[in-house]
């Protein structure tokens, strides 16, 4: 076991040393590889904290959210649906809700007006989201001009920006009181955009779900988890999207990778032969180039992972946040909490580390296979 | 101790462009003696040494070392016979670059694995005997053409060889280097080492320590085996 392991230090400060003697070559590829690796775990890691940070702010989103539907369109509902929802059995409240997207050419954007269940505002005040604060340039006290449904507009003053914890979901919020919201839509009294359920026992939600629909065959339910799985995919999608990118650059270092492995230099042959000639096995010289491969992949792992970590939770994400984070105008301000997933290390070390280090060892396999005297005269 | 028998080394066999490089050589070589390999460049002779060294296969013919046929011997068994019984010394010593003369002697011995000291220890003493000590930190190609050949003698005796194989060891060198390299040969015959040198070079050819000279042409012995 001794002669084992000395004989593996021997060949790892035989790769090392060989490594600095073609300082040149394996810098460049070190540098190639790390950024390939550090862009592909940027993504990984940030649409990961994405998806924890929406988990964690949904955390708080109603149970259930029934709309009512008109010939597959959303609808308003009456508030005779949600004395009927508040019927259902299981049921513990419902309640009708106030919300709608608004346009606003000013800053070119969407915004999202919600009655909250208790707005803390006065009638003619509002909560404005951190983005629509930046698009705006609002601050407390400012005024917000909205253009209402009948044509004119709706003066709001800024009560309060929306903390900037919750940005994720809320960059793009406009909290109004009930009166001014059915002023600007226009929406008559006895009317609402949906209504939310609270269940009595969170399993149930699906029995429920069901339940509604029976008794309303207009409605449409739709749980807490079915706004998650949303959420999973739409930044499953745009992570997906980026890494179809980032494709690109992973195959031209592949090709990098390749050229590098498989064309061993006249030099690296005639060292093999050296090598073998003066007693070496093939084992040793594979041995020696494993390390080699390894070395070079595991560091440019180790510091791409670095790399990425820093850029995601340090940096916030500056380079592929706009990509991944959403194309609206009021981007969501949002500094990602440290946090990486064991599985998308081990994923990402399969698809960089192993290929590489299996590339590396073809060639020299050939070359360490042959006679020693077939290699030295090549 | 090392017996060749109709010896046959065909490059590319089949092939428009098939050489014959060793055709039919027999021959035997009696341990602790120096023998030289002479010929014309393209003889056969380099080949010839690297059959016997055991660093390549012959096309067909049978070689045996003490006792031992290693002709159809596997991979492993043959690099084993290589590294216990031969010391190779190359033409331009072919140590390998950027490594320090010390490393270039230990190489030999690192797939045995044992502890460093004792191993630098022997390394650095070889170098002293050649009178290269001073040299030990030197990487190889800042290294003199008869510096590079006394590494090149070290680092084939690293693992304490029988048989020191060594392909023109003078091509590079100029007379008197020459003359030293042939008086280092001769320590080893006296260490009780069997010495086999190709060369074309007559100081070779000539050194009072020869005790046999093969001569070669177009891959055959011309004198008797």
């Amino acid at each position: 076991m001794r002669t084992f392991l000395e004989r593996q230090r021997y060949l790892l400060d035989y790769t090392l040393s060989s490594l600095a003697r073609r300082k040149g070559k394996n810098l460049s590829l070190l540098a190639v590889y790390t950024l390939v690796v550090a862009a592909l775990a940027s993504v990984l890691f940030y649409t990961q904290a994405l998806r924890r940070e929406a988990r964690l702010v949904l955390r708080g989103a109603p149970e259930l959210v029934v709309q009512r539907l008109a010939a597959g369109r959303h609808d308003l509902l009456p508030d005779r649906w949600v004395g009927a929802l508040a019927g259902i059995r299981g049921v513990a409240d419902a309640r009708g809700r106030l919300w709608g997207y608004g346009w606003d050419p000013i800053s070119r954007a969407n915004y999202t007006v919600l009655v909250p269940e208790a707005f803390w505002g006065a009638r003619g005040e509002a909560v404005v989201g951190h983005g629509v604060a930046r698009a705006r340039g609002l601050a407390a006290g400012d005024r917000l001009l909205l253009r209402a449904a009948d044509g004119g507009y709706l003066s709001l003053a800024v009560r309060e920006i929306v903390p900037e914890e919750s940005e994720l979901v809320a960059a793009d919020l406009v909290l109004v009181g009930e009166e001014d919201f059915r002023g600007l839509f226009g929406i008559p009294p006895g009317l609402f955009t949906d209504a939310v359920l609270a269940v009595r026992n969170e399993r149930e939600v699906d029995t429920i779900a069901a339940k509604v629909t029976r008794l309303l065959p207009d409605a449409r339910a739709i749980g807490r988890s079915e706004i998650l799985r949303t959420y999973d995919s739409v930044f499953g999608w745009r992570s997906g999207l980026v890494v179809v990118v980032l494709l690109g650059a992973v195959l031209a270092f592949g090709i990098v990778a390749w050229d590098k492995a498989s064309g061993l230099s006249a030099e690296e042959r005639r060292e093999i032969g050296i090598l073998k000639a003066i007693g070496w096995e093939t084992s040793d010289v594979l041995a020696m180039k494993a390390w080699e491969g390894a070395a070079i992949s595991l560091a440019a792992f180790a510091l791409g992972v670095l790399l990425a970590f820093g850029h995601v939770f340090l940096g916030d994400m500056a380079l592929l946040a706009p990509v991944l984070r959403g194309w609206s105008t009021l981007q969501a301000r949002f500094r990602p909490v440290p946090f990486v997933e064991a599985w998308e290390l081990a994923a990402l070390f399969l698809l960089t580390v192993v290929p590489y280090t299996a590339a590396t060892l073809v060639p020299s396999w050939r070359a360490a296979t042959a006679d020693p005297d077939a290699v030295m005269r090549s | 101790m090392i017996e060749l028998r109709d010896v046959r080394k065909v490059y590319g066999e089949g092939r428009p462009d098939e050489v014959v490089a060793v055709d039919g050589v027999t021959l035997s070589i009696a341990p602790r003696t120096v023998t030289v390999l002479r010929g014309p460049s393209g003889s056969g002779k380099t080949t010839l040494l690297t059959l016997l060294g055991a660093m390549a296969r012959p096309t067909s013919g049978r070689i045996v070392v003490e006792g031992r046929e290693i002709t159809s011997l596997p991979e492993r068994f043959l690099t084993e016979v290589r590294r216990s019984t031969f010391g190779f010394v190359f033409q331009q010593g072919n140590l390998v670059r950027g490594v320090t003369t010390l490393e270039n002697v230990m190489l030999p011995a690192y797939p045995l694995g044992e502890p460093r000291a004792g191993l630098l220890r022997r390394a650095q003493a070889l170098l002293d005997e050649l009178d290269l000590g001073h040299r030990a930190r030197a990487r190889a190609e800042w290294l003199s053409g008869g510096e590079a050949q006394r590494a090149a003698i070290a680092r084939a005796l690293v693992n304490s060889p029988k048989v020191v194989v060594a392909d023109e060891p003078t091509a590079h060198l100029d007379t008197a280097l020459s003359r030293d390299l042939m008086a280092v040969l001769g320590r080893l015959k006296a260490q009780g080492r069997t010495v086999i040198v190709a060369s074309h070079d007559p100081i070779v050819c000539e050194a009072p320590v020869v005790d046999r000279v093969v001569a070669m042409r177009d891959g055959r012995l011309e004198g008797a085996a």
